[in-house]
């Protein structure tokens, strides 16, 4: 359970370029949730997401997962950030090692484990993300970008984290690449239950297809947090911040509004397919 | 602390200071500098301690954002200040022995001591002045301006001034880069601030061999779209904004020559 409390921050405090990130941020994700937070550029999502792991400290306010206060200045960084697991943007940018292997092997490096053990668990990693064996013994220099990214990625889940936070993890990814690491995402979600994954994104497409829970930033402060359908509902609220909803349901609203009647909660195009053909079944035998 | 580096950072203003043209204010800096080294009484250093107080006020920079450059200083002022104190012979007024080894301090000693570290504090905030108050693009200009006299022997002033503006333009890039990618490796668990100089040395691998190849990466991007545009060094290129110089310009040079004569007169008189 994470439970962030009246959290605000500030960049560089009593400087001239002092600047207010984020405002008094309240909201819950229970364990096992598939949340996702929303919010066009500059709206502290970014910021958000590193108090999680303790990176940086808030200004004001508190953070807890399972009800340890992370702020606390007495509070052991190292559990909680093999507890809370970030996958940066563009993650492909901190691969150093020689070898994909070491490289993957320096979370659980770091956290002290024997090399049975990281073993175990850079072989672990490696499956969940796909990523052949064959390539362990290669440098990281030498791979295609979508593969970089899998080994990044791969370098966060062999701490086995209990939370996975996912920074724009599909930026820069073309289609196929993208589709490959969110069905990952989806399986790694539904095959370990208890584990929580959070992730930031534009692509409302994706979300609507991923998460359980949206949480919508908004110059820093938190405009919404509810379950998908609730969020997606309120359109218009969205597209005056910036943000839209997906494509299938806009054009879903679109029809309802010309007077065509059609269930106004679609959000995946999986999901509209079989209403989009009853609704053309339909008008075929009145013809 | 990455977010410490004051260099190349450049505070927007509307003081005569800001409206000085470049290449004067590049040359006033470097008179100020040479009057530093050449002053050597304390009138002369009471004179230009009111001198620096004066222009730090006429800048319009807080007080706060030049001080922050003498942090990174600290230690290279102390250890200064320590050498003098111990080191300059003369008529010692503390004396302390180590088995067979004296260590004295002299009345010298200190008064080069304190001279060494006002020079110092005002280099310093001297050209935080210059830098602060200028903004990097007309600072390379002024340079390449100042520097051009010495094409006719040979010295690329076109190219170093633009090799200073593309490194001072990344500078804040990379320094957020680093910022970025030591977070990335904190969250997996390195340890960038604890252990022995050794350890934290090998602490800077994840963060330097990721850091360069960006640098190399965003490098090549650069002089591929350096190329696309067609750049072709300095030859036959004209300015958008071209330098010209006001009547502060004139106002700076008499401040200067006055303060010399002051100067010049403290050092005869006292």
């Amino acid at each position: 359970m994470i439970r962030v409390k009246n959290l605000s921050y500030i960049y560089q405090p009593g400087m001239p370029f002092e600047n207010q990130a984020l405002y008094d941020i309240n909201f819950e994700i229970p364990d096992g949730d598939f949340a996702a937070i929303i919010g066009h550029t500059g709206s502290g999502k970014s910021t958000l997401i590193q108090h999680l792991n303790a990176l940086i400290r808030p200004t004001s306010g508190s953070i807890e997962i399972d009800g340890e206060n992370i702020c606390d200045k007495s509070a052991d960084l190292k559990s909680i950030r093999s507890k809370v697991g970030i996958v940066f943007q563009y993650p492909e940018y901190q691969l150093f090692e020689e070898t994909v292997y070491r490289d993957i092997a320096f979370g659980p490096k770091n956290m002290g484990l024997d090399e049975a053990e990281i073993k175990d668990r850079v072989y672990e990693a490696i499956k969940l993300v796909d990523f052949p064996e064959e390539l362990l013994e290669k440098s990281p220099f030498e791979l295609s970008g979508g593969q970089k990214r899998r080994v990044a990625i791969a370098g966060v889940l062999s701490m086995r984290p209990k939370v996975l936070i996912l920074d724009e993890p599909t930026a820069g990814l073309d289609p196929h690449g993208r589709d490959e690491i969110l069905g990952q995402i989806d399986r790694m979600h539904k095959e370990n239950a208890g584990m929580t994954v959070i992730f930031v994104s534009h692509s409302m497409e994706d979300v609507a297809r991923l998460a359980k829970h949206i949480i919508v930033l908004n110059h820093g402060r938190v405009a919404m947090d509810g379950e998908v359908a609730d969020i997606f509902a309120r359109g218009e609220e969205l597209e005056k911040m910036g943000l839209s909803v997906p494509q299938i349901t806009q054009l879903t609203r679109e029809l309802i509004a010309r007077g065509i009647n059609i269930r106004p909660d679609i959000y995946t195009v999986d999901f509209a397919k079989n209403i989009y053909k009853e609704l053309f079944c339909a008008r075929e035998e009145k013809k | 602390m990455i977010k410490d580096i004051t260099i190349g950072q450049y505070i927007a203003g509307n003081s005569p200071i800001h409206k000085m043209d470049a290449r004067i204010k590049i040359l006033c800096a470097f008179y100020f500098i040479v009057l530093l080294f050449v002053i050597r009484n304390p009138v002369q250093y009471a004179v230009i301690t009111l001198f620096i107080a004066f222009m730090v006020k006429l800048s319009g920079v807080a007080l706060k954002f030049i001080l922050r450059g003498l942090k990174p200083m600290l230690f290279i002022l102390l250890f200064t200040v320590i050498i003098n104190i111990f080191m300059t012979p003369g008529e010692p007024i503390f004396e302390l022995d180590i088995f067979s080894w004296t260590l004295s301090i002299t009345k010298e000693g200190v008064v080069t001591g304190i001279y060494m570290l006002l020079r110092l504090i005002y280099l310093v905030i001297g050209t935080s002045i210059l830098t602060l108050t200028t903004s990097p693009l007309m600072l390379t200009d002024g340079i390449e301006k100042i520097l051009s006299p010495f094409r006719v022997i040979k010295v690329p002033a076109h190219e170093i001034a633009m090799m200073m503006t593309i490194a001072i333009r990344f500078i804040p890039t990379l320094a957020e880069e680093a910022d970025k990618i030591m977070k990335a490796q904190t969250a997996r668990g390195a340890d960038f601030e604890s252990g022995s100089i050794m350890r934290r040395a090998k602490a800077m691998i994840p963060l330097l061999v990721p850091l360069f190849v960006s640098a190399f990466r965003r490098a090549d991007e650069l002089a591929v779209a350096m190329d696309a545009r067609c750049y072709h060094g300095g030859k036959n290129r004209t300015r958008m904004k071209q330098m010209k110089m006001s009547r502060y310009d004139i106002y700076a040079g008499i401040v200067f020559f006055v303060l010399s004569a002051i100067l010049a007169i403290a050092m005869i008189a006292f």
